[in-house]
């Protein structure tokens, strides 16, 4: 019992690692080609949920779910080619105070168009409910939830690595100037991966938004958790962010479970533990340009 | 190629500059109203609130509020012939709210100072007013410290203690034998507030027979409640208590609804932004209340008229806090002829009454500074009644009811004696 209990506890911070994975991945991915450390993207997650808000109640949950992640996506794409391009190639530092500053200035815009107050985001009607397997209880949305992360993640890998458009992009990651010796222009490919990076992020706001309150600081909670994941799976890695993306869902699990108050504590604990062992993370790349 | 160009680098950062000051300037028309010049025939009045952070939601409706109470004096003339200047702030934290709370004080010579939500905060303005003798009326500070062991005598409460709104709430518990011989089940914000709402908690409990079969202290940043939802489900308690604070009531319970358990909830400490952020959907449970724009009172429903009018939504029960902050203090100001803090002061002690937009009169108790007033429990309202988005929570009877002493709700001298220095 006690044991099923605990088994119980871990499956469920899966969920908590789906959306981390969401948000990490494009982050991991926007800082190994571009050099910069998106401090907005935790904004465009936020962006996601509000969207998703006005979206449904014009077009309902399915509208929403496939509306919301591109328009923010295309806001993305936007400030990648008035903002972000600029800064590959500079001092990381401008490209912290450029993302630092837009993300205040979205939770601001945030504020102002929708107020302060946490927003109500109905459940899907034809997801509500939970699933029954002996004693064990699981939310229907969330499995729904782990399947759509499941193939969002499972959808990028197989971009990354099965088309030419992902070895540019692993080629760009490692050595950006040889990809232009070769005449390969990496400009249009940049614009596709924030606008991918970011897309995945506006998903986890729209997924989240049915169980957790809609509110303009949400970005700034989840943004911090995501950076832990990256650091934990290591620069340059898929399966770095995804492994650390589920160890740090299921020691929060646990620590739930055994010492509900070091729950928050424990990822950095994980971190803490990983980085002295393994200073480059846990499957991290040799990134020549960031040596 | 790794050089930044000079025109490149300042354009951009003069377009990033101008951005967020745009962005800050509508902030700040929005938010406070612009301070006009010193001028010697105006009364100020300091206003200190948390504006950001996970207190936010609740201090954006208290700056409405305020800002409306002090359009109104002014529209009608101002308090003794002389116009009320209004200087809104955002209190951050403790010590920036101190520091602030100083300078207004100081260097603006404000009459008074309104506000704050954060019982921490509160606190140290206290302080600060207490050293200037100035006078300080918080709106959402529920910590029964404040009341008790740190009682201050410059300080005022409008809002009720932690132990008011479990015995208001604890009233309709009562009623529906959900205390006696019962297993109850904590969920408790880890931090000042909700430990203090704990042990209220456990108190009303324990004098009426009631007892916990489990407690889970809460992260203020945690956003998945899942896992103490799996720890109820196992506990099978008969009433689940919410001692949590803010989001993380909109999250519990919406997560709470998601997993569908059997178990009612109950909540000692509540606010209406709470609620609706969850939605109607989703809201359940039985809940205290201080106060609701569906109050039943001619000057209740009159406020949530201009509020309405002048916000475009109706206002939260941190919007009546503060407007009702500014109103006694116009009030008393105009009773006294005087913006002298120890004169208005002495007339509040004196328990005058005063219209608190509730179903009868209030008073600030003279030991301890509390108002004295009516309080309200909370249930969903069935979706065939809502007329809008707003109207989805049922308002209770006042407690206490109409023939008991408006202080029976209130701590008792034991429960939290208070000598002001």
């Amino acid at each position: 019992m006690e044991l099923l209990f605990i088994l119980e506890q871990v499956l469920n911070g899966l969920v908590v690692s789906a959306y981390y994975l969401l948000i990490a991945l494009g982050l991991s991915l926007i800082f190994s080609l571009g050099g910069v450390v998106n401090l907005a993207h935790g904004a465009f997650y936020a962006l996601g949920a509000y969207f998703a808000i006005e979206l449904e109640q014009r077009l309902g949950f399915g509208g929403a779910f496939v509306l919301s992640p591109l328009l923010v996506a295309a806001i993305g794409i936007v400030i990648e080619r008035t903002m972000l391009r600029r800064f590959y190639r500079t001092d990381p530092i401008y490209s912290l105070l450029l993302t630092f500053g837009l993300a205040m200035v979205l939770e601001q815009a945030i504020r102002i168009i929708w107020g302060a107050a946490p927003l109500p985001f109905p459940m899907p009607g034809f997801i509500k409910g939970q699933v029954f397997v002996g004693d064990f209880i699981y939310s229907k949305y969330r499995l729904a939830m782990l399947a759509v992360a499941a193939a969002a993640v499972g959808g990028t890998w197989l971009l990354l690595n099965k088309t030419s458009f992902g070895r540019v992009v692993k080629a760009g990651v490692q050595n950006p100037d040889m990809v232009a010796v070769l005449g390969i222009s990496l400009a249009p490919v940049m614009t596709a991966v924030v606008a991918l990076g970011i897309g995945l992020a506006a998903l986890a706001g729209v997924l989240l938004a049915p169980i957790a309150g809609v509110h303009p600081a949400m970005g700034t909670e989840i943004i911090t958790a995501a950076f832990v994941v990256v650091v934990i799976g290591g620069l340059g890695s898929f399966w770095g962010v995804v492994i650390a993306a589920v160890l740090v869902g299921i020691v929060r699990g646990l620590a739930v479970y055994f010492m509900p108050p070091a729950a928050e504590a424990s990822m950095y604990l994980l971190m803490l533990t990983v980085l002295l062992l393994r200073p480059r993370g846990l499957l991290g790349e040799r990134i020549q340009r960031f040596e | 190629m790794t050089t930044t160009t000079g025109p490149n680098t300042t354009g951009l950062t003069r377009r990033t500059l101008l951005t967020s000051t745009a962005g800050l300037a509508v902030v700040g028309t929005l938010g406070a109203p612009a301070i006009v010049r010193a001028q010697s025939d105006v009364i100020r009045v300091g206003h200190l609130t948390p504006r950001t952070g996970f207190l936010g939601p609740l201090g954006e409706y208290a700056v409405m509020g305020v800002t409306l109470a002090v359009e109104e004096i002014n529209a009608a003339g101002g308090v003794l012939g002389r116009k009320v200047e209004l200087l809104a702030e955002d209190s951050v934290n403790p010590s920036t709210a101190a520091t602030k709370a100083e300078r207004m004080i100081e260097r603006e010579k404000v009459a008074a100072i309104l506000g704050e939500i954060s019982s921490a905060s509160g606190l140290s303005i206290a302080q600060v007013a207490g050293r200037n003798k100035t006078l300080f009326i918080q709106t959402g500070c529920n910590s029964d410290e404040l009341r008790g062991k740190s009682c201050n005598r410059y300080m005022f409460h409008i809002e009720g203690s932690n132990t008011a709104y479990v015995k208001a709430v604890g009233q309709a518990l009562l009623r529906d034998g959900m205390v006696k011989g019962k297993k109850w089940f904590g969920l408790t914000a880890d931090y000042a507030f909700g430990h203090d709402l704990l042990r209220v908690t456990k108190k009303f409990a324990e004098d009426n027979g009631g007892s916990f079969v489990g407690s889970e202290l809460v992260p203020t940043d945690a956003s998945d409640f899942s896992p103490f939802i799996l720890k109820i489900r196992q506990a099978k308690p008969d009433l689940v208590v919410s001692n949590l604070a803010g989001n993380q009531i909109t999250n519990f319970i919406k997560q709470y609804n998601e997993y569908g358990l059997p178990f009612p909830i109950a909540g000692g400490g509540f606010d209406t932004a709470a609620a609706w952020g969850a939605g109607p959907d989703a809201f359940t449970g039985t809940w205290p209340c201080i106060w609701h724009h569906t109050v039943q009172s001619p000057s209740a429903q009159a406020f949530t008229q201009a509020f309405t009018k002048r916000w475009g939504k109706p206002p939260e029960n941190q919007a009546w806090g503060d407007y009702l902050s500014a109103k006694v203090l116009a009030q008393a100001m105009a009773e006294t002829k005087s913006t002298e803090s120890d004169k208005i002061i002495a007339h509040l002690e004196s328990q005058a009454k005063f219209d608190v937009l509730k179903g009868r009169e209030g008073y600030f108790r003279n030991w301890d500074h509390q108002l004295i007033a009516e309080m309200y429990t909370i249930t969903p309202k069935p979706k065939a009644e809502q007329k809008d988005k707003w109207d989805m929570l049922l308002l209770g009877t006042a407690v206490p009811g109409p023939n008991e002493d408006l202080e029976t709700i209130q701590p008792t001298k034991q429960e939290n004696a208070c000598t002001f220095s």
